[in-house]
């Protein structure tokens, strides 16, 4: 029956993932929410390796998923740090006005 | 009620897809970054029980564990801490948001031909059950570590001087002047 669920059908999602947080990081002009679509491109990456994982029965797309989710965790800790340190100098979130080096 | 016996993985797939989908749907399109970091959680949970679908407990539970509870609390705690009494008065999308959008369209594109050229067929083998070197078989946690410790010691390694290189950069950036 075609209805079971293959490799392909987890490729989609993680590409269609990927799509919305591109455009969520290109597009948005909060600092939080460009942050958070990283993080969503970030899961997508994730769910590639555990997919190819199981498809191949190799465990190492599923070790490579533990140090993505660890660079995760370093990158959001630095990331929101620099927006505090950012809302403490221009008191807004917005990315438009982080312009310090524009003449 | 054989129709749930048979295909429940794949029925739960297409849930938690649909899930992952309208949260990544509700980050990128909230006015309100709270409303978006619980769209990003319910993201979170939906690709974590992916994971688990796909054999990956370790991972799964690691997912709910990190994401779910750490990196999410960081951000609902910065977005406690900035003042977004404001925010109604800023523009949604930038002026780059049509750049964005003919990007995502581009990006859709080349996946969409992508996928058209290469099918993936069903998988090898499926791997619920490890057996190492001595013969000993293992469980998904167990297997993982294994790897962990043993082939990728150095990239593990190498991880912990980055989250401590990470947590003295953080630090070292919100302390007050």
């Amino acid at each position: 029956m075609t209805f079971e669920v293959t490799t392909t059908h987890y490729l989609v999602l993680s590409f269609l993932l990927f799509t919305i947080g591109v455009f969520g990081i290109v597009a948005r002009k909060n600092m939080i929410t460009v942050l958070m679509s990283i993080e969503l491109v970030l899961n997508s990456v994730n769910l590639n390796l555990i997919a190819f994982s199981y498809q191949l029965s190799d465990l190492t797309g599923q070790i490579f998923a533990v140090f993505t989710i660890t660079v995760a965790a370093g990158e959001a800790a630095v990331g929101l740090g620099i927006l505090i340190a950012l809302y403490r100098l221009r008191e807004t979130t917005t990315l438009d006005r982080a312009v310090e080096l524009k003449g | 009620m054989d129709f749930l016996t048979a295909h429940g993985a794949d029925v739960l797939f297409y849930l938690f897809a649909l899930l992952a989908l309208a949260g990544a749907m509700g980050v990128v399109s909230m006015r309100n970054p709270m409303y978006g970091a619980i769209s990003l959680l319910l993201t979170f949970l939906a690709v974590a029980a992916l994971f688990l679908l796909r054999g990956a407990e370790f991972v799964g539970i690691v997912q709910i564990f990190v994401y779910g509870g750490g990196i999410m609390v960081l951000f609902l705690f910065v977005i406690m801490l900035v003042n977004l009494h404001r925010l109604p008065e800023i523009k949604l999308f930038g002026g780059q948001s049509p750049f964005a959008a003919v990007l995502a369209v581009l990006l859709l594109a080349f996946f969409g031909w992508f996928f058209l050229q290469v099918k993936f067929g069903p998988s090898l083998t499926r791997p619920e059950v490890f057996v190492t070197a001595r013969g000993e078989t293992l469980g998904n946690s167990q297997a993982v570590a294994w790897g962990l410790y043993t082939q990728q010691l150095l990239p593990f390694e190498i991880a912990s001087v980055f989250l401590l290189i990470a947590m003295v950069g953080a630090v070292v950036l919100g302390r007050k002047q």
